[in-house]
């Protein structure tokens, strides 16, 4: 039942914007300028020579590539934690915990070799 | 099949009636930091357009829409007109997970409060909102333009960055309230603080038993993640004027940037409302249960026990939005207190610095939970 309403409403606010697009558009209308100069990448500037395809750093790549290898390993915490005090209660908390701790480790060592190896120097 | 109806049709109305009340809210919280910007640099800020100048951002709408529909030639069209649509999608999804009221009971029906109420409520609020970085790479992309693409990658690797130390923030409230359940977690932050701590167990006489005080460092981390998240000062490093003119929406006017207004500021809610959801008790009226809020509203207000729910849904309604308010003036106030980072220095606190604390603190709560309680 919840996902009905969370695919109503994201279709709602989609209509919802192009509504107010086309009113936007329709309201605004149409200047008479229309020459290339003003329909040219940031209007205000120089002309512009670069084309669009322009490269861009590789540290994006490397940070994108590094987030989903720790988000990942987060994500894996999200059901230890919400069982992590039934295990307590019912008295197999050691078994969880350390092992839990033995997979931090492993975490933290990524993360400090990712820092060594200045994966995450930007300059 | 008639009740069935009943109830789709109410929850529709009720998801489409928060939608709006988050985008009438937009106009009030500009004007909110307009004034409170001037206030706080001494100058007087708009008060032309009617008393105190509160019809101003009514006059701006007007104006936007009375601006020309424009798309560069280099520009995506469908990326570029479907990025501010989108803009609007993921705080609103997000949003209506919370729980900003008690259910309201009439008769047999059961009223929530709440878009919808669902077990997975933090899973899917981090996953929704994190949709965020899309519509800004959209933008970028589509403009057709290097400073908007710089500006967006800037921006969604300033997400990234800061959606791991959110995300591992929050491990250490679920294992403190074990659900995923907002409603649930808020429901634990009932009465006053007391733990067990080695067979002990200490019970305080006037402090509420809410998050903030078993996670202070995890709400730090938490409400710190979330600037970066939605884009403001001091993390404004995807608009950052003084570099990038102003990084993804450069190529936007009039309308469509109003909308990528209203989605930043959907953030800037959603932001609040977690964190009065996680840490200060929600809905909740400090020292007083929704039960003894009932009977008091029952036995000396209201004699009609529908009018008695209705009023203790209102009494915490109210109690939510001014948590809520409190905290959406934090985020004004930092915004025009703080300096700007540097790019390395925003990508090292969050990496080299949130994160580490936020596994300490994951890696203390457990340890404390498995020892001490």
């Amino acid at each position: 039942m919840p996902l009905g309403g969370v695919i109503f409403l994201a279709v709602f606010i989609a209509i919802f914007g192009y509504i107010l697009i086309l009113l936007a558009r329709f309201i605004g209308g149409r200047r008479k300028n229309n020459s290339s100069i003003k329909r040219d990448v940031y209007e205000c500037g120089i002309p512009g020579q670069e084309k669009k395809d322009t490269k861009v750093s590789v540290k994006f790549y490397l940070t994108a590539i590094l987030f989903i290898l720790f988000d990942i390993e987060i994500i894996f915490l999200y059901p230890w934690s919400l069982t992590f005090r039934e295990f307590i209660s019912s008295g197999s908390g050691g078994p969880i915990f350390f092992s839990m701790m033995i997979f931090l480790g492993i975490f933290i060592f990524g993360l400090f070799w990712e820092v060594k190896s200045k994966a995450l120097e930007w300059h | 099949m008639g009740k069935d109806l009943f109830e789709i049709s109410v929850n529709g109305i009720k998801l489409i009636l928060i939608f709006l009340m988050m985008v009438q809210a937009v106009p009030i919280l500009v004007w909110l930091e307009r004034r409170g910007s001037a206030f706080i640099q001494n100058r007087f800020g708009p008060n032309r357009v009617g008393p105190l100048g509160l019809v101003q951002l009514l006059a701006d709408a007007v104006k936007f829409l009375n601006k020309e529909d424009f798309a560069p030639d280099k520009a995506v069209k469908t990326l570029f007109y479907a990025a501010p649509i989108f803009a609007l999608i993921p705080a609103t999804l997000a949003f209506c997970a919370i729980p900003m009221s008690v259910p309201l009971t009439i008769g047999e029906y059961t009223f929530r409060i709440q878009g919808y109420d669902m077990n997975i409520g933090i899973v899917f609020i981090l996953g929704v909102s994190s949709l965020a970085a899309y519509t800004i790479l959209m933008a970028g992309w589509g403009s057709g333009n290097k400073f908007s693409l710089l500006g967006a990658l800037r921006a969604s690797a300033q997400i990234i960055s800061y959606e791991l130390a959110l995300g591992l923030s929050i491990v250490g409230i679920i294992m403190l309230y074990g659900t995923f359940n907002l409603t649930e977690m808020v429901n634990a932050q009932q009465g006053l603080l007391q733990f067990t701590a080695l067979g002990h167990t200490v019970q305080t006489s006037w402090l509420p038993n809410w998050g903030i005080f078993y996670q202070p460092l995890a709400a730090i981390i938490f409400f710190a993640a979330t600037f970066a998240e939605s884009n403001r000062l001091p993390f404004d490093l995807a608009e950052g004027e003084a570099e990038l003119v102003a990084g993804f929406h450069v190529e936007y006017g009039g309308f469509k940037m109003l909308m990528f207004f209203i989605g930043e500021y959907g953030h800037m809610m959603l932001a609040s409302a977690l964190m009065v959801t996680f840490f200060f008790g929600g809905y909740l009226i400090p020292y007083a249960t929704p039960e003894t809020v009932h009977s008091w509203v029952h036995a000396t207000l209201i004699e009609s026990p529908v009018g008695a729910n209705i009023l203790t849904t209102l009494l915490h309604f109210i109690s939510f939005n001014i948590k809520f308010a409190v905290f959406l003036w934090i985020f004004i106030q930092v915004r025009w207190t703080l300096p700007r980072f540097r790019y390395d220095q925003l990508m090292d606190l969050g990496w080299k610095t949130m994160l580490p604390w936020a596994l300490g603190n994951t890696i203390a709560t457990a340890a404390v939970i498995y020892f001490v309680a």
